[in-house]
């Protein structure tokens, strides 16, 4: 096990992608320690920024285990392209986090920025913080969304979560931002709570759950019946009644947007189209 | 300081040099017969290949579309960036690589001339800023004038001269270098959402047809005496069945052809020679354009070789971008320039796996190994329309290679391989042939008389590739001969050294070649035509042209007009 304590405070954002179980795995404490970072326009060793220490681990796990101790929200990239092993970060985490990881696992224990799980493709990643915008969404202008894993975030979310997504699953237990699932593709999104608005625009597939309050949907989806509940996962349901629409129009209709029955009486006017 | 370059495999097609091992000696940036041997610099390439430096007739690098195109794909930077050095700027960009980096990959590939072939000419101060921050390689821009409102009145009015004239003004105030012409008629069509299907379709509103603006201005050409032939875009590209119409389009100035001079160029062919009346009934058109080709001496072509990449389509052809975003959903721009021409752009992948990309790959190169003759036919992917201009090497090994081609046709779409001719084709050109197509052919069709070769007087721009042709055989070793190509041994620009083992060692101001197109009678400014500027353009007529000191490093080619 690895550990890392940031050694100041960070003025300048730093760009770790080394912070990684594939580029830990193997190398010894100094190895690691004068691994390349990029602190503002000045290269860095990982020892002028973190405190590097290795620790024993209680089990003798295979993979390389990596634990983040403070806040280190201006530091982005962290476990970016990682494939295996785990990272746990005990602090808020800068942006980028996880982008385009293919497997393995990170879990924070504090808030996330933008960005977090971009273009991702397998693994998981446990938020029980907060997460900023485009949580799962691709880089800007591209169109390469999530295609798989899941992200599971225990607080809120900011906007475009889940932007072109292929696959996977995204399940927020806190409120979702405007947006949620723009130009989705498939895959599975579900929020506990409360949506912004514009859920699911110009979505052409996939599943958006919304378990409480939206203001409004959008005029390009159209209603299609009542479910009771709805699959989000293997063995995991959400219970409802939820209004399904089909949408967006504007693009097609391939997409299904889950919304509350009981948490949005102010929609009860759609049901005489039934 | 003086260079000779000694004991290499020279190269040189239109002197009729074949691999023979000659000395090259430079002075004051041109190649001269003799230098004095000890003070000269010596540079050994025993058993590499010499050639002159390459000449790409045909790439989008510069003005208002390209930079839009940056704007609308941030997600084309991401994966490729260079990082500034001592001698280099930084850059980004894929498909559409920032100006200083476009430099930089020609430079490395042993390219020095490039010809960014549509500039809108309400856009020529964009294109020439652009232009000026492409370093490493001479350059000149086309102007669009195909859908000009005045050139479109004067050839209604069958008014050649005052027409040639006009053509003659904007050539200077624009600093362009050749008449380019896009989807004639179409373009104007399209400011009120048509366009047009044949060449005996009537523009909207000027009673006039794309026949008679292409013989028109093809006309005007030959009354200018301008140095490369027109530039043309077909009607109908990208649709399947249009073959017909590039024919058609070729057949129209054949009578116009004086001797053995070609009287039109029908730029990114492979677009143009789609057969079928549908998608999925698309075929090549290859065998019928390269049997035109081959019995006629007035057309010259280039590839718009497709490449199986993501890349960034651009054109000046509005309607044809906005059927493409129909086809592929992609985000696009589209643009209608005032009284000039139109444009879009669309983000488009190149999928080995889907039959009509897989086709289009298959028609690129059919063309190049049909026509018989390589000083017809030139390699160029339409950059970055059918890909990135840094994939020449390998259309070059596809070209060389037998073995190479069957390696990709191997993984491409099944029903489009079972149609393709290319494994019936035995043609495999060697270094003599892929000189006509990458320097010496595309120099001589442009007209450029100290480009392309490397006798007495021709500008000392060189490349060397680190390959030796008499032990190399391109057919088999075709990986081997595909990295030489990538990255050149030596680039020389102007008598100095600029690339080294593939890596830039120098930066260079290339200079910005333009017509300077003297007629007899001055074009004749009218009121009437201020007014119009007034009324239609958003720039006034005093504004217009480029002056010359807007260029870095001008070079101006005088040209004495027959009116």
């Amino acid at each position: 096990m690895i550990s890392l304590r940031p050694a100041k405070e960070f003025r300048f954002p730093v760009t770790a992608e080394c912070v990684s179980p594939d580029v830990f795995e193997g190398k010894s404490l100094s190895e690691i320690e004068a691994l390349p970072v990029r602190e503002g326009n000045k290269q860095r060793k990982l020892r002028e920024l973190f405190k590097v220490e290795e620790a024993a681990k209680e089990d003798q796990a295979e993979d390389t285990f990596i634990v983040i101790h403070g806040d280190v929200t201006k530091v982005r990239r962290i476990g970016a392209r990682m494939t295996r092993g785990e990272i746990t970060v005990n602090g808020n985490v800068g942006m980028h986090l996880g982008e385009g990881m293919k497997g393995g696992s990170i879990t924070v224990q504090g808030n996330v920025e933008g960005w977090a799980g971009s273009m991702m493709k397998g693994g998981i990643i446990k938020i029980h913080g907060n997460a900023g915008d485009y949580l799962g969404a691709p880089y800007r202008g591209s169109n390469e969304g999530m295609h798989g894993g899941k992200i599971i975030v225990y607080g809120n979310v900011g906007n475009e979560a889940g932007a072109h997504m292929k696959k996977g699953t995204i399940k927020v237990y806190g409120n979702a931002g405007q947006f949620l699932g723009f130009r989705m593709r498939d895959g599975t999104i579900y929020v506990q709570k409360d949506s912004g608005d514009r859920a699911g625009a110009c979505m052409v597939g996939g599943k958006i759950v919304i378990g409480g309050f939206i203001e409004s949907v959008l005029p390009t989806f159209t209603i299609d019946s009542v479910k009771q509940k709805v699959k989000i996962e293997e063995n995991e349901a959400a219970e409802g009644p939820f209004y399904l629409f089909l949408g967006d129009l504007s693009e097609s209709s391939g997409g299904k947007l889950y919304v509350s029955k009981e948490k949005n009486p102010h929609l009860s006017h759609y049901e005489r189209f039934l | 300081m003086d260079l000779l370059i000694r004991n290499g495999f020279v190269f040189d097609p239109i002197n009729g040099i074949n691999g023979e091992k000659m000395d090259i000696a430079i002075h004051d940036g041109k190649i001269v017969a003799n230098v004095n041997e000890r003070r000269a610099k010596k540079i050994d390439v025993h058993g590499m290949i010499v050639m002159s430096g390459g000449v790409d007739i045909h790439c989008h690098v510069a003005g208002a579309e390209v930079n839009a195109g940056r704007l609308l794909r941030p997600e084309d930077h991401l994966g490729d960036f260079e990082p500034k050095t001592s001698v280099m700027r930084s850059g980004v960009g894929h498909s559409i690589p920032s100006t200083f980096t476009t430099g930089y990959r020609y430079a490395r590939m042993g390219y020095t001339t490039i010809m960014n072939p549509s500039m809108p000419p309400l856009e020529a101060k964009h294109t020439h800023e652009e232009l000026n921050d492409t370093p490493m390689v001479d350059k000149a821009t086309y102007p669009l004038l195909g859908d000009w409102w005045f050139v479109l009145e004067y050839l209604r009015d069958g008014r050649i001269e005052e027409c040639a004239r006009y053509v003659a003004w904007m050539m200077t105030s624009t600093k362009g270098y050749a008449i380019k012409i896009v989807n004639p008629g179409g373009l104007e069509a399209w400011g009120f959402g048509h366009n047009v299907n044949s060449l005996d379709d009537q523009v909207p509103y000027f009673c006039i047809t794309p026949r008679e603006i292409i013989r028109g201005l093809c006309k005007v050409n030959k009354l200018l005496d301008l140095p490369h032939t027109i530039h043309v875009h077909t009607n109908n590209l990208g649709k399947p069945g249009n073959y017909a119409t590039t024919l058609e389009t070729m057949k129209c100035v054949e009578d116009l052809a004086t001797g053995n001079k070609p009287a039109i160029h029908v730029t990114h062919c492979q677009f143009s020679a789609f057969k079928g009346d549908d998608w999925k009934t698309l075929e090549s058109g290859a065998a019928e354009i390269a049997d035109y080709v081959n019995s006629h001496s007035h057309v010259t072509l280039d590839m718009g070789q497709v490449i199986f990449t993501d890349t960034t389509t651009m054109t000046a052809d509005g309607p044809f971008q906005y059927t493409l975003h129909e086809l592929n959903g992609r985000k696009w721009v589209n643009d209608d320039i005032e009284t000039e021409t139109s444009a879009g752009i669309v983000p488009f992948r190149y999928r080995r796996k889907n039959y009509v990309n897989a086709i289009q790959w298959s028609i690129g190169l059919e063309l190049a190994l049909l026509i018989k003759d390589p000083w017809k036919i030139f390699i160029t992917t339409d950059h970055p329309n059918g890909g990135p201009f840094t994939s020449y090497p390998r259309i070059m090994t596809w070209l060389m290679s037998i073995k190479a081609r069957e390696g990709t046709l191997k993984r491409i779409n099944p029903r489009a391989r079972s149609k393709s001719l290319l494994p019936s084709l035995e043609r495999e050109l060697g270094f003599y042939e892929i000189a006509i197509v990458t320097r010496a052919g595309q120099a001589r069709a442009l007209g450029l008389h100290n480009k392309g070769h490397l006798a007495v007087g021709a500008d000392a721009d060189i490349a060397i590739y680190n390959v030796n042709p008499e032990t190399t055989d391109p057919s088999r070793e075709y990986k081997m001969v595909r990295k030489v190509f990538r990255k050149a041994a030596y680039t020389i620009k102007g008598g100095k050294v600029v690339v080294r083992d593939g890596e830039v060692v120098k930066h260079v101001e290339g200079a910005t070649m333009w017509l300077d197109v003297k007629t007899d009678e001055q074009a004749e400014v009218t009121d009437e035509m201020k007014r119009r500027f007034r009324e239609y353009w958003t720039v006034e007529y005093d504004n217009y042209p480029v002056a010359e000191d807007y260029l870095q490093v001008s070079h101006s080619i005088t040209v004495k007009a027959r009116v």
